[in-house]
């Protein structure tokens, strides 16, 4: 249900002009956007904003941005705050597209008022207010489009970096190297299996020779995924086991339940091999 | 009623599970499989799982089941196929499957089959017939 | 947090469950979950469907698309109004794949999902409610 007062009359009626100035405060702030964005999209974005803003302000209460009819908007906005993500923009920046739209809304509410100076000063207030949430959505999600972007930097970061080897046909190889969290090596030990199944290799070497320490969660992991290959039906020997490691597992309790690890690559490789029934000869 | 059809592949039977099981077709299938292992002597089974996109605790149970009762029938098991996200999810679940052997295809399967079957060749029978 | 869309599903025999499933199937591709996080999630809804079918003499799934600034979720509320659980603690342990246990599975059920919370009165009916983020 709409509120009652002037605010969604002015926003409708004026419209244009407060399109029109307030492009021109964006212009004049965006003089520090460096290009990032150009003028004409921000002039359609500021377009398209003020078009869902008006609409949904005609049929809405303007004191609660949460409720589902403020979707469209809060939708918009999100989808801004995630292109400045992208675009390299700053959360105060970006949050400028909203406050910036002030100055326009209040000169509009004081041409609808007449004569009614109590009416202007509740109005601008609910326009304050509603202006201040929003920009405060704005920034929300900006932060959190922002983490997400970054998320998933690592996480691709995290793949090329733990990339998966074909050592001989049948036989993979997943060389770890750094400290090991939880999250990375969730991932990376999907990557291994998604592998496992596409070559149809039948064992999986980790390797751990360049990983420093090893903590519960990890050995957790590592033993998941251990588990998880045998199920499909491939096999798994972890390398690089160095003794401090070895004590390590030792005293946190790790049941490595018969699974076969060795010294070094050359020696899980070498197992592999004779457990493939691959052999050489010399000539 | 449909049922899940049961395939010979050579000395062995085949199981192609494709659809969503429910408790009838499972023990329809318990019951056939059962049958058909007695009536043609088959030594092994391989159950075919790649088609399936999830696998929850009843499921693992029908599958450990099938493995116990063809054991006891002198026929052992192989799972193959499972998918990486499945065996994800039955890690963290919980489920291990004990007792029953794997492998990444229906061809491996059945070399693995042709192995234990030849390990065991030498085993002492405890079952009377 | 906001709710962008809320249904309903009846949970009263298998064919249900299997139902059930390919919904929860369809919601955690729609917010955009990973493959294995889609049959996490998929996964438990089918442990506890079964639950609420076979222990639970029958109930109802009600689900909810979540979405909080970027992130989205799915959220699952599993009611029956069936015997209730009378020992908790026991339904709780990790007993049920070795063939003790309730069969229930719960806490491995737990470990699918981000957020977990059960509530149970004998005679009475049992709540569960899980939530997975994308």
């Amino acid at each position: 249900m709409a509120s009652t007062g002037f605010l969604a009359v002015a926003l409708k009626s004026r419209r244009p002009e407060i399109l029109s100035q307030w492009t021109e405060q964006l212009e004049r702030a965006s003089a520090s956007a460096k290009g990032r964005v150009s003028a004409q999209d921000l002039k359609a974005q500021a377009k398209d904003f003020l078009d869902v803003l008006v609409s949904t302000s005609q049929t809405q209460d303007t004191t609660d941005i949460s409720a589902p009819g403020w979707q469209p908007v809060r939708s918009f906005l999100e989808d801004l705050s995630r292109q400045r993500v992208l675009a390299g923009f700053s959360s105060d920046e970006t949050a400028i597209f909203i406050f910036s739209l002030k100055r326009p809304v209040f000169e509009a509410l004081k041409k609808e008022s007449g004569k009614d100076s109590e009416g202007l000063s509740e109005e601008m207030w609910k326009a304050t207010e509603l202006l201040d949430k929003l920009g405060l959505h704005t920034v929300k999600t900006f932060q959190l489009s922002r983490e997400e972007v970054i998320g998933r930097q690592q996480t691709e970061l995290l793949e090329l970096s733990t990339p998966v080897v074909k050592l001989w046909d049948g036989i993979l190889a997943l060389p770890m190297i750094g400290t090991l969290d939880s999250a990375r090596t969730q991932i990376v030990m999907e990557s291994l299996l998604q592998k496992i199944v596409e070559t149809e290799s039948q064992i999986a070497i980790i390797d751990i020779t360049g990983v420093p320490t090893v903590d519960t969660l990890v050995a957790q992991h590592l033993l998941k995924t251990v588990t998880a290959i045998r199920l499909m039906g491939a096999d798994c020997i972890i390398s690089g086991v160095r003794p401090q490691i070895a004590q390590t597992i030792v005293h946190l309790g790790v049941d490595l339940q018969g699974i076969t690890t060795k010294a070094n690559l050359a020696d899980a490789l070498a197992l592999a091999l004779k457990r493939n029934g691959i052999s050489f000869t010399k000539h | 009623m449909d049922r899940i059809p049961i395939l010979r592949m050579g000395e062995f039977l085949l199981v192609t599970i494709q659809v969503d099981m429910h408790d009838q077709l499972a023990m329809q299938l318990q019951d056939d499989l059962t049958r058909a292992i007695d009536k043609k002597g088959a030594k092994g089974v391989l159950i075919d799982i790649s088609a399936l996109e999830m696998v929850d605790s009843f499921i693992g149970r029908m599958i450990a089941d099938i493995s116990g009762m063809a054991r006891i029938l002198d026929a052992r098991t192989v799972l193959v196929g499972m998918q990486p996200a499945v065996a994800i999810t039955l890690v963290e679940l919980g489920l291990s499957l004990p007792g029953v052997a794997t492998a990444l295809n229906v061809e491996r399967g059945m070399v693995l089959l042709r192995r234990l079957l030849a390990e065991s060749s030498g085993d002492d029978h405890f079952i009377n017939r | 947090m906001t709710i962008s869309s809320t249904g309903e599903l009846p949970l009263t025999n298998e064919h249900d469950i299997v139902l059930g499933r390919q919904s929860v199937r369809r919601m955690a591709q729609q917010q955009g979950f990973s493959l294995v996080d889609q049959t996490k999630m998929v996964t438990a809804a089918s442990e506890l469907a079964r639950n609420t079918v076979i222990y639970g003499g029958g109930g109802v799934l009600k689900w909810a698309l979540l979405s909080e600034g970027i992130k989205r979720g799915v959220r699952l509320t599993f009611e029956d109004q069936g015997p209730g659980i009378a020992n908790m603690e026991l339904a709780l342990t990790d007993g049920w794949t070795s063939g003790q246990g309730l069969g229930l599975g719960l806490t491995g059920t737990r470990r699918l999902v981000n957020e977990f919370e059960i509530e149970s009165t004998v005679g009475v009916g049992t709540r569960v409610v899980i939530t997975r983020w994308k």
